[in-house]
């Protein structure tokens, strides 16, 4: 087998797979960035959670729509994930629960009522569907929408880039000097959930963070600044998605999951070589030169 | 000088305990004051509430100044210091009230940046990642950071705590600098040495306000003793408006007598 057909021919000979890769490379630009300042945020397993939270909204999407429509399980996912963002802000902010406390209940309640819903019409396979996703079977308009919720997500980043920093980094410091953090903190929000939204029709809702939250791992494990961690991240996922997509065609290997499997097995190579990892713990570098 | 910011029968309550207890006073324009007294004397909360964090549930405060014209530093501020960000790109943000959250940082702000950096004894130190600087060097960062803030009034919240003799040395020396600019400099301090050698004026307070005026007079062995009584006393009915609490003191405004009544009944 030569070097084109490994890893250029499965892409050149079908629709399927370059619509694939192309929303994968999409998800990657949008969801690195993205999983970066989740995880700065100390907001890891929130964004999971939040993934979980989409369901409900997916699934009536999916009745309404009566088939597996992207478009119509897309926005009932962008208006669930939204409710169970904002109602466990709400709950948070007015009662003892602590976010992650209140964000956890919605979101098991959530992902509850979604599989239900599912369940009450669709088939079993169509419930495979939802919860992991079918990125072989991405359209024209999926495609389209996924691109136009990255182009929105990189956009909005870089335009309220300085407040997000700051409320990540000091929040305290932004309320003192009026700059409105619980806005910049709501707009973020809405880009996680528009970026789990795009992802959740790849991945399914299972793994819709899989792309956000391990290539940002990774890239924290090797980058010192900001705008290296984020680009590292994207990167990751980039390079997650190609070579996932890649080895599921020769292997016949279901692709979202393999997708995530090849970021996991970055992740674990990062965490043993990466400068703050298992092997330069054990075998540290001499203090003196030479 | 005139009164900058005054504090009429001010009342800050937590679950309707008050923490802060009909205090009345004024803070003159381009003063240096110390807030002094023992734990849970409502010191952070005084300092929150004038920065409009707290609501006050009684009295009021009063003053003509803007949001920008404060620079607050609070005690253990909820500072993420594993953020990946630059000493430099912190200090910048001190530039707020120029850049706002969307303006370029321009010549001007790198430079004023550069000179605050070298005022706290951190030239050359512009690239390092906040995450590999001691708890000193960090608390000096946040200095810089105010320097660039350029604002009227600064509030600090126990900026010496855990910091090493030589930084606190440095930083008050950032203090006394203000002070010579005419700002108006309120600080949180529990060293009463520090609180003597270095602060004109004070204010003792143990919930209510002990004293309010002239260092030398306000720290008396008595007052210092009283304020320790009071703040005992008060932990066990501390739900209980005491009629004589409000009474004005020795450097405070002489404001009418507040009316008895429960905190935010």
């Amino acid at each position: 087998m030569s070097a084109y057909d490994l890893l250029i021919a499965p892409f050149a000979d079908y629709g399927f797979m370059r619509r694939a890769l192309v929303a994968c490379l999409c998800l990657a630009l949008g969801s690195g960035p993205i999983g970066v300042f989740l995880m700065l945020r100390r907001m890891s397993l929130m964004g999971d959670a939040m993934s979980h939270a989409v369901l409900p909204g997916a699934a009536i999407g999916y009745l309404v729509a009566g088939s597996l429509s992207l478009t119509a399980m897309g926005i009932g996912g962008l208006i669930a994930g939204l409710s169970v963002a904002l109602l466990s802000g709400v709950v948070s902010r007015s009662t003892v629960l602590q976010e992650d406390a209140s964000f956890a209940s919605f979101y098991l309640a959530s992902l509850a009522l979604g599989v239900l819903i599912v369940s009450l019409r669709g088939s079993n396979i169509d419930l495979l569907h939802v919860l992991f996703g079918t990125i072989l079977a991405i359209d024209g308009p999926a495609l389209a929408l996924i691109g136009g919720i990255t182009s929105v997500t990189l956009l909005t980043l870089a335009i309220v880039y300085r407040p997000l920093v700051a409320e990540c980094f000091d929040p305290g410091f932004l309320r003192a000097v009026g700059g409105r953090g619980p806005v910049y903190h709501a707009l973020f929000l809405l880009l996680v959930v528009l970026n789990m939204v795009a992802s959740f029709q790849a991945l399914g809702t299972l793994m819709a963070v899989g792309l956000m939250m391990l290539p940002a791992a990774i890239a924290q494990l090797w980058a010192r600044s900001l705008t290296a961690m984020m680009a590292l991240a994207a990167a990751a996922a980039a390079v997650s998605g190609y070579v996932g997509l890649i080895a599921s065609y020769h292997l016949e290997l279901a692709s979202g999951p393999t997708i995530i499997m090849t970021a996991a097995v970055i992740y674990g190579f990062s965490i043993l070589f990466s400068p703050s990892g298992f092997a330069r713990r054990l075998f540290p570098r001499p203090h003196l030169a030479g | 000088m005139s009164a900058l910011l005054t504090l009429d029968n001010l009342t800050v309550t937590y679950d309707r305990h008050p923490a802060v207890h009909h205090v009345s006073g004024f803070f003159r324009a381009g003063s240096l004051t110390a807030i002094a007294g023992p734990n849970g004397a409502g010191k952070s909360t005084l300092m929150k509430a004038i920065m409009g964090e707290l609501r006050p549930a009684e009295g009021r405060l009063q003053h003509r100044l803007t949001r920008s014209d404060f620079g607050y530093l609070p005690q253990a501020a909820d500072i993420n210091r594993r953020f990946p960000i630059s000493v430099l790109d912190t200090v910048l943000l001190g530039a707020w009230r120029h850049t706002g959250a969307f303006k370029a940082n321009g010549a001007r702000e790198s430079r004023r940046a550069d000179e605050a950096l070298a005022a706290v004894g951190l030239g050359g130190f512009e690239r390092r990642p906040i995450g590999s600087l001691s708890a000193g060097q960090f608390q000096r960062v946040l200095f810089a950071r105010l320097l660039l803030q350029d604002a009227k009034v600064i509030l600090l919240d126990e900026p010496f705590t855990a910091i090493d003799a030589r930084t606190t040395e440095d930083l008050l020396g950032i203090v006394a600098r203000w002070h010579g600019e005419g700002r108006t400099v309120i600080a949180v301090l529990h060293d009463l040495e520090q609180v003597r050698t270095h602060f004109p004026e004070t204010l003792l307070l143990a919930r209510e306000c002990i004293a309010w005026g002239p260092t030398a007079e306000v720290m008396s062995a008595d007052k210092l003793l009283k304020a320790r009584m009071m703040a005992e006393r008060w932990d066990d009915g501390a739900g209980v408006c005491e009629p004589q609490a409000g009474s004005t003191l020795p450097g405070a405004s002489r404001s009418p007598k507040p009316s008895i009544s429960g905190p935010a009944a």
